[in-house]
């Protein structure tokens, strides 16, 4: 008896739908874009049991038809399987196509999944089916949304239900008024860019809906614009943290040693390069802990970097201590000849360089959309630094480094092979320049040009800060990010760097030496 | 390093870092390595000028083009050449230098000798060109889709008008979308702030109000998008569908991406279409992010026609590497070297004025199954293609004109521009011709 009653109650939900309709399947089983569409949204409603089998297949590009229309199911080892009854199939001529989808058929692929999973027995694919739900905002799946909430124990996926409904309420205009008034309450809690793009669709209408909208989209935006200032910051400071990588290792070769380093991008590059290395060795023969690739690339980067830069320092540099404008255009020579080694090795191309799925995506806080990427590179850079600070002050290599940079004739007097120190020093710089090119090949285009967009920054940054201090570094970097975030949206993103320039010529023209300068006899040596 | 204390002061040595930043922003434009013009004169061949930059931030999209010239200059000579001469092809660097560009294009001319010169990229290297071919009276053949608003004597565009990449894809949104908000996002140069101010006037004459759309310009290389793709985000929310019409170039186009990725713009919420990313851009990033982001062109590597198969299997062969793809200039490299060809076999001869009268009315296949016409303005007839982005790094074509479209040299849509046709068959031998009044304007060549 209650078996029957559940066939009544899904015939009863089909029939309207069911009259409509054609054979879903068949309608799948098509080359036209809107024909496919209408067959996901006929078989979302259709009740078939294997409904959400072929849909999910779909999605993932595994779905095929046969010129008579049977649709199949291709497994990752490309062998086929009827979709309905689940034999095998083998397409001995050749003859299956895929089922090719578009946006507009991708779109309503979410949407129903989204329906079929609100019944699912996980509470997180229960909430995500909520959310695609709620950005389908479709009026039909209105009763389907009840019945799931009838039965929700779970308050944070009820609460989104209640919202992916309210949605539905508000596209749907033949709701009652009542109806539609409590969705807009809804949706004006739940306060996001979501909700405020549905309720401005609905603020220009007249009468006791329009206005509740028109007042909610208004409070909307007044809660946004706050978080749109937390946001500021928060790319301010990503910003700041990708120069302060970039502007580390220039802090040593350029700021304690003296050394005017042109090459410096692209030891950058170099450690970007390394990266793409290390995933392609461990992609190859590592594939287990392909994950971790970053990790491992770190220590590589900077032994690579560093120790190129020590090659260069020994064979170069050395020649050319205390003739800046020497070293200005030998290291620049350098860095085009390192351009054109890495073009030549791996090609002008771009090459790509995988984020591991721990670092992709975003953290939703309140308002803020924080990228895990840029979250991980903000650490990163902190991190950096700080072992760089460790290791000048605390290390007995860095407190030769200090000796050497600080009185040279005595350190050597005392015994320190100065030669040495300078050559480790450099290579330290270099070797922080490659750990960059690690955390900026996940932003950035792996090329041969890495380099030459951060050159001119770190310059800017270790100038600003102060050349020889790195907390002066640290400083400079986060204020050239957040000041750049500010302006970029005011005066769009060319202008904002013209006047970021413009502020720091005016402002290096008064304070010559930054904003942390140097103080004691170590200044004028 | 000697015992001697370093003779710069700190403060000096700030100064000096200004200085080598400064020094730094020249380099990066300035990064010249050219190499010299190959081989000299030898009797009996045609030579063509190859001008496509293999150093500095262009060599990323221009060294492709170089290799299949080298491919069609290698297949024709198999086929016996050209009026039964060898082709000789003669490569110079232009290294991403515009100022250089005019300075290798006048070598080609006048040292070498070239019959016709295949290359430039961007739209400044055209225009810094442009004089020279001009003032030498020879050709170029100009591969890449491109802002409009030219029609020169000597040049012969095979990329794609405004009216032949931007407006069917707008138009395509506009339908099949419904979109109802745009977003003109572009690199800070010539192409696209003119193809976003025809884009502009276009969406207005249909009825867009000026608060629907949101311009933006960033500039070369920008690689930290986090606030724009915020703002597009925030000028999605405002009830109406939004799409993102993108003539961002380059090397910006990989971080801008991974931002729209980051975090969560998908396909389905807010497209992006493309004007300026192809297959050769998407090699270097994980597209299963970008999946359903569209790019307009008028060829597409995944075109299935017999043609093309051939095309890709020869392409392949050639650079010895599986993973090569090809993209949408390799195609106008294609029809145009088959069009000189035809064009030189039909004048009989390889002299310019010759040449450039036989090659109006040229028709060859391109690879999407049609035929390619050279057109009195200088401009090809080509279809065009909408793709989305796949997983795999392709594009699934899911609109293709259904004839070929020709190409308008003066956009309608700007009032400068709208009475002007370009024609240079034999009576009016005009580039901008003003129809309304019935002078030409510039461009005459008696």
């Amino acid at each position: 008896m209650p078996r029957l009653m559940v066939l009544l109650l899904l015939m009863g939900l089909c029939w309207p739908f069911a009259a409509r309709a054609g054979d879903p399947l068949a309608e799948l089983a098509s080359g036209n874009f809107s024909t496919v569409r209408q067959g996901v949204e006929d078989l979302a409603l259709s009740g078939n049991p294997h409904a959400a089998a072929i849909i999910s297949a779909l999605q993932n590009s595994q779905l095929y038809y046969m010129p008579d229309g049977m649709l199949l199911l291709k497994a990752d080892d490309d062998s086929f399987t009827n979709a309905v009854t689940g034999e095998s199939f083998t397409d001995s001529d050749d003859e299956a196509k895929a089922v090719r989808v578009n946006n507009s058929v991708r779109g309503a692929i979410d949407a129903a999944l989204g329906s079929l999973r609100l019944f699912d027995k996980d509470p997180s694919v229960r909430l995500d089916a909520a959310e695609a739900v709620f950005n389908a905002h479709d009026p039909a799946v209105i009763p389907a949304l009840d019945r799931a909430l009838a039965q929700e124990a779970d308050p944070s996926v009820k609460r989104r239900m209640l919202q992916a409904r309210a949605a539905a309420v508000i596209s749907d205009p033949d709701a009652a008024e009542k109806d539609r008034l409590d969705a807009v309450a809804e949706l004006r809690s739940r306060g996001d860019q979501a909700s405020r793009s549905l309720l401005s669709s609905l603020a220009g209408q007249t009468g006791p809906v329009g206005d509740a909208a028109a007042a909610a989209v208004v409070s909307i935006d007044w809660v946004l614009q706050l978080w749109s200032v937390g946001e500021s910051v928060f790319y301010g400071v990503s910003l700041g943290s990708v120069l302060l990588l970039a502007a580390a290792g220039l802090a040593i070769t350029f700021g304690v040693m003296g050394v005017i380093n042109m090459a410096h991008g692209e030891m950058v590059m170099i450690g970007a390069y390394t990266t793409f290395v290390v995933q392609q060795f461990m992609h190859a023969h590592l594939p287990a802990v392909y994950e971790f690739s970053l990790l491992i690339a770190v220590p590589l980067a900077f032994l690579v970097s560093g120790g190129v830069g020590v090659v260069v320092e020994r064979s170069l540099i050395r020649w050319l201590y205390g003739r800046p404008l020497e070293t200005l255009l030998a290291t620049w020579g350098l860095s085009l000849v390192l351009q054109q080694v890495v073009r030549s090795l791996f090609g002008a191309n771009n090459q790509q360089v995988d984020t591991p799925g721990w670092m992709s995506g975003a953290i939703q806080l309140g308002g803020l959309t924080l990228t895990l990427n840029r979250l991980y590179i903000i650490l990163f850079a902190f991190l950096v630094v700080g072992a760089l600070m460790a290791a000048l002050r605390y290390t007995p290599l860095g407190l030769r480094m200090r000796a050497v940079t600080q009185n040279r004739r005595m350190a050597a007097a005392m015994g320190i092979r100065t030669p040495w120190i300078d050559a480790l020093t450099f290579g330290l710089g270099s070797g922080v320049a490659g750990i960059a090119g690690v955390a900026l090949s996940q932003i950035d285009n792996v090329s041969p040009n890495l380099g030459q967009g951060y050159i001119i920054d770190s310059f800017m940054v270790v100038v600003f800060g102060g050349v020889g201090n790195l907390w002066g570094t640290v400083v400079g970097a986060l204020t050239l990010g957040i000041v750049n975030k500010f302006l970029e949206p005011i005066a769009g993103a060319v202008l904002g760097k013209i006047v970021v320039l413009v502020l720091l010529i005016l402002f290096v023209q008064r304070n010559p030496r930054g904003m942390f300068p140097l103080k004691g006899r170590a200044v004028e040596a | 390093m000697s015992l001697d204390e370093p003779s710069l002061s700190r403060r000096g040595l700030a100064r000096l870092g200004v200085a080598a930043a400064t020094l730094a922003a020249i380099g990066a434009v300035e990064t010249t390595t050219s190499k010299p013009a190959a081989a000299q004169a030898s009797g009996g061949t045609i030579k063509v000028g190859i001008l496509h930059s293999l150093s500095g931030t262009m060599a990323i999209s221009e060294t492709t083009l170089k290799d299949v010239m080298l491919m069609l200059i290698e297949q024709q000579n198999a086929k016996g050449g050209l009026l039964g001469k060898k082709l000789e092809a003669v490569v110079v660097d232009p290294a991403s230098n515009w100022p250089l560009f005019a300075e290798k294009a006048r070598q080609l001319i006048s040292v070498d000798k070239v019959a016709a010169v295949f290359g430039c990229w961007t739209s400044v290297s055209r225009k810094s060109v442009l004089p020279v071919f001009e003032e030498l009276n020879s050709i170029l053949f100009y591969p890449v889709q491109y802002e409009g608003q030219e029609c020169s004597r000597n040049v012969f565009y095979t990329g794609a008008a405004p009216n032949q990449q931007a407006i069917p894809a707008v138009d395509y949104l506009w339908n099949e979308n419904k979109v109802k908000r745009w977003v003109l996002a572009g690199t800070d140069y010539v192409y696209p702030r003119t193809t976003n101010q025809i884009l502009e006037a276009y969406l207005k004459s249909r009825g867009v109000a000026q608060e629907d759309i949101l311009i933006n310009y960033t500039p070369f290389g920008h690689s930290d998008w986090q606030n724009i793709v915020a703002s597009i985000k925030k000028f999605g929310s405002a009830g109406k569908k939004t799409a993102v019409v993108s003539t961002i170039n380059g090397d910006a186009n990989v971080p801008f991406y991974k931002e729209l990725g980051n975090q969560g713009i998908k396909a389905t919420d807010i497209p992006v279409v493309a004007f300026s990313v192809g297959e050769e851009e998407l090699a270097g990033i994980d597209t299963k992010p970008l999946v359903g982001h569209l790019a307009a062109w008028n060829y597409f590597e995944s075109v299935d026609t017999a043609q093309n198969k051939k095309f890709i299997d020869t392409w392949k062969k050639f650079t010895k590497n599986p993973k090569r793809t090809t993209n949408d200039p390799m195609e106008a490299h294609y029809i145009g070297f088959n069009q000189w060809i035809k064009g030189v076999e039909k004048a009989g001869t390889t002299d310019p004025d010759a040449v450039i009268d036989a090659l109006i009315g040229v028709s060859v296949p391109n690879l999407s199954g049609g035929y390619s016409t050279i057109m009195s303005n200088h401009h090809i007839t080509k279809p065009v293609l909408i793709g989305e982005i796949q997983g795999n790094g392709q594009f699934n074509i899911v609109s293709q004109t259904p004839g070929l479209v020709v190409a308008q040299e003066w956009s309608p849509y700007v009032a400068d521009t709208k009475d002007l046709i370009g024609d240079w068959r034999a009576p009016l031998r005009c580039g901008a011709f003003n129809v309304k009044t019935g002078t030409c304007t510039a461009g005459k060549k008696a």
